[in-house]
């Protein structure tokens, strides 16, 4: 045990910090967070204003999300300017909070119990304990991808365990649904929240203009995930935004009365030309995509971003709570804040390495097979 | 407070996430018996934990003398915690409990009581025993607190040893005392009613 967390914090070691983050990057950080906090002040002079002025609650909620916003994206790029485990880390307690509140709304049975165990103790952990292990680990003196562990650990063997596990118990009531609950809660919580702080371990090409080629993107991905995080958020705003002003046809009302086709479209339209704005201010320096690019990733992440929220509606709503926050008096609900994050990551995850994820010199068969044959030889 | 029981309602708290709730009740020195629902090992540690400090040093959790009185562990605990240790099995009338409580406590302590007797397996509230009646009896004028602990079955249910960190939440409820005249079964039905009520006081 010792041994392998030795090794482990060599792995860590050695994705982190070595190249430095630079200018452009950092002043969009710097620039997000200054917006953040102009916001928050209108916020609290808005507060301060009479009723009849503008409706109380709106504002309440403006200043409720803002806050957490700005707690979010602080806390966010400390750790980032930091380094990339700590991050990971980060991560890793927000999807064991989320998992928490989703199975405290979740009616599970007596049986389930020692399943669960293992869902909060040995799945979490894992994932991204794998996730931080990075894309090039040196195992029996080859390199192996964790990427191809943590990117089935979840929908492949937990999915084989839980059932199992369950069945063990030897209660069978209700089975299938019971060991869909926990299944789904892990995939949401747990393996697509992942997918966020994995992007920091890509090795990435970036179009370079002037040459008309692909190039070795010389960044840490800093950059790339706090603009991913900060473009959910956006969207959010947007689509809370235009449902308020334009909002006519509800889409799925009896799963939730505010989202609206207009706040939709509104907020993909919206949402995109922010994305588009982004590397022509920063000069292409946040993330590898150019302006068009950019765009197209703001558009996926603007309609992955609405899903997760409908989604995670209809749970809210099949469990007859308004907030996973007022679930258990008090607790503030991070699954609100995060669903549209959950569903977004994985795909921003996967659409980027399609298509500006740089290939290792030597094939993937090489590599994958060679540490076996070390084994048996 | 010692280092044990700092570490074991640091752990508790941390595992169960609880949150506590005052309904028409404030933390008070005064001394109170505070009786509640009984599902998991958690229970007494997690409730004592989530009191204020002030109220916390004064305030001993009841516990069954057939389960802490045995072994190096469970013995540590007890003392750390200042459990008071009540014989489930041998109740006479010279070694009444009652007594014992009512002595230790003195004129400064309060107790954290499960009136049920034991554990429930269900998470369903079981009748409570008569104690709660007969300390009442000898000392009227203790506050007695109604405790209802939401959710305590699912994080350590009654046989299992590993927890599952979920989210629970404690409410306090209004002080009540034994009226003039009401009977037993009238006044353990009341204070029954009193948690139960907390339960759907969400």
């Amino acid at each position: 045990m010792l041994c392998g967390m030795e090794r482990a914090g060599m792995f860590f070691a050695e994705t982190a910090q070595q190249i430095p983050i630079d200018f452009a990057t950092k002043a969009f950080f710097i620039s997000v967070i200054a917006t953040l906090l102009i916001l928050f002040g209108i916020g609290r002079i808005l507060k301060g204003r009479p009723d009849h002025f503008i409706d109380s609650a709106v504002v309440r909620n403006f200043n409720k999300r803002i806050t957490s916003w700005l707690a979010m994206t602080t806390i966010l790029s400390a750790a980032l300017l930091f380094n990339e485990t700590t991050t990971v880390v980060i991560f890793f307690l927000l999807s064991f909070w989320a998992l928490r509140e989703y199975v405290t709304m979740t009616p599970t049975r007596r049986a389930d119990h020692r399943t669960l165990f293992w869902a909060f103790f040995l799945f979490t952990p894992a994932q991204y304990f794998l996730v931080g292990l990075g894309r090039e680990v040196e195992v029996f003196n080859s390199k192996f991808d964790a990427y191809h562990l943590y990117s089935i650990m979840i929908p492949v063997y937990a999915s084989l365990f839980i059932p199992f596990r369950t069945a063990l118990s030897g209660d069978d009531k209700r089975f299938l649904e019971r060991i869909a609950k926990i299944q789904f809660g892990l995939l949401v919580c747990v393996y697509a929240l992942s997918y966020a702080p994995a992007l920091l371990y890509m090795k990435l090409n970036h179009w370079n203009p002037s040459t008309n080629s692909l190039e070795p993107w010389q960044d840490r991905n800093v950059g790339l995930l706090f603009y991913f995080i900060v473009l959910v958020q956006v969207n959010d705003v947007m689509q809370f935004i235009w449902d308020k002003m334009v909002g006519r046809k509800v889409i799925a009302p009896t799963i939730n009365s505010t989202r609206t086709w207009e706040g939709f479209f509104g907020a993909a339209v919206c949402t995109s030309l922010i994305g588009m704005l982004i590397p022509i201010v920063f000069a292409g320096r946040v993330t590898p995509f150019q302006w068009f690019g950019s765009g197209c990733m703001a558009l996926v992440i603007s309609v992955m971003g609405f899903a997760g929220s409908i989604t995670m509606s209809a749970i809210k709503r099949d469990r007859g709570v308004k907030d996973y926050g007022t679930l258990v008096t008090g607790h503030a609900g991070v699954l609100d804040r995060i669903d549209s994050i959950c569903f977004a990551a994985p795909v921003f995850y996967h659409v980027t390495r399609v298509f500006l994820e740089r290939r290792p010199a030597a094939t993937i068969e090489t590599i994958e097979t060679a540490g076996i044959w070390n084994l048996l030889s | 407070m010692n280092l044990t029981a700092a570490t074991l309602s640091f752990c508790a708290k941390l595992l169960c996430g609880a949150k506590i709730r005052w309904i028409n009740c404030q933390p008070d020195i005064c001394q109170r018996i505070y009786f509640a629902n009984h599902t998991s090992h958690l229970d007494a540690i997690v409730l004592w934990s989530s009191l204020p400090k002030e109220v916390r040093v004064l305030t001993r959790p009841v516990a069954a003398k057939d389960y802490w009185d045995k072994g190096v562990v469970r013995r540590h605990i007890t003392k750390a915690l200042k459990l008071l240790l009540i014989d489930r099995h041998e109740i006479t009338a010279r070694r009444s409990p009652i007594q014992l409580m009512m002595n230790e406590i003195g004129q400064t302590d309060s107790l954290i009581v499960f009136p049920e007797g034991g554990r429930s397996a269900s998470g369903e509230l079981g009748e409570f025993k008569s104690g709660l009646y007969y300390m009442s009896k000898k000392r009227p004028e203790l506050e007695l607190v109604p405790v209802y602990m939401d959710n305590m079955n699912r994080v350590l249910p009654r046989g299992e040893i590993l927890p599952v960190p979920l989210l629970s939440c404690i409410s306090i409820g209004a002080p009540m005392w034994l009226e003039a005249g009401e009977s037993k079964v009238d006044f353990l039905e009341r204070a029954r009613n009193a948690v139960l009520n907390l339960k759907s006081e969400d």
